[in-house]
């Protein structure tokens, strides 16, 4: 119980910091905090395939990918509010950020609302039926055979539009 | 033990900062990395659930939910590689027409 909390916290902590940060690379770090934090939940899930694979998957490769790109574009801080010129334009995004504040401060009172009261009292979980590797992998190759086949295919596909729209245009450079 | 409730409360709360950076972020790159926050919570609701009806079928789910994010995070990288090439900037707000 203990350990849910302090898995818990850190991750709301480090995700709440991952959106206060100007500095993307700041923000990609913490993201990586956030996800070692999930990492540790899904240990106490008894899924340790999914500890591992969110460690070695996000943490290892697509958090890497998201560094990567920030280093690439040099990337700028975030303009603050002061930055924009008008005022007009100003008070309109101080406008936007308030309503999406509050938009999310609603959904997430509702959802704590409605979890609170309906998934309190039952819901405590069975004891064993640990998914092991091997269970997980035979289930992929059988009943789940076909969508991972799919996912192969998802994965060349997002492979070859990467790298088209990241392509610089040969005819436009000139050499 | 914490219980589902505990997860599922926990879940929403990542979901709801998630959507709260989407929505309140001037950054590209935040944009996605909250996306990416979005996709952690339900994930974690996935595994929670397939804990508690004792299936494996959650973890599977979570697998193919963390291929797809990678495919996403790397079309929309490239997008954003393109997008910066253009203008110098990610701010969102800098790439309001559909031509130029």
């Amino acid at each position: 119980m203990l350990l849910f909390y302090v898995f818990g916290a850190a991750a709301v902590i480090a995700s709440l910091l991952v959106i206060a940060q100007r500095n993307p690379i700041y923000s990609v770090l913490l993201l990586i905090a956030s996800f070692g934090a999930l990492s540790g939940l899904y240990i106490l899930l008894e899924a340790p395939f999914v500890a591992v694979i969110q460690i070695i998957i996000y943490a290892g490769a697509i958090m890497v990918l998201f560094l990567f790109v920030v280093m690439l574009l040099n990337a700028p801080r975030e303009e603050t509010t002061e930055d924009v010129p008008t005022w007009a334009a100003r008070t309109s995004r101080a406008g936007v950020a308030r309503f999406g504040v509050a938009l999310s401060i609603a959904l997430g009172l509702e959802l704590v609302w409605a979890l609170t009261k309906h998934g309190g009292e039952s819901g405590a979980f069975a004891g064993g039926s640990v998914a092991s590797v091997s269970a997980i992998g035979r289930l992929l190759f059988t009943r789940y055979a076909f969508p991972f086949e799919v996912t192969s295919v998802l994965i060349l596909i997002a492979m070859v539009g990467a790298v088209v729209l990241a392509r610089r245009d040969p005819a436009k450079e000139g050499h | 033990m914490p219980r589902l409730g505990d997860y599922l409360v926990l879940s929403g709360l990542l979901f709801v900062i998630g959507a709260a950076g989407v929505m309140v972020r001037r950054n590209l790159i935040t944009i996605l990395l909250s996306i990416e926050i979005m996709l952690n919570a339900v994930n974690l609701s996935f595994v929670a659930f397939g804990r508690a009806l004792g299936s494996a079928d959650g973890q599977i789910i979570v697998f193919f939910v963390m291929t797809v994010a990678a495919a996403e995070a790397a079309v929309g990288l490239a997008i954003v590689i393109g997008l910066f090439r253009h203008r110098e900037s990610l701010n969102p707000d800098s790439f309001t027409n559909l031509k130029w």
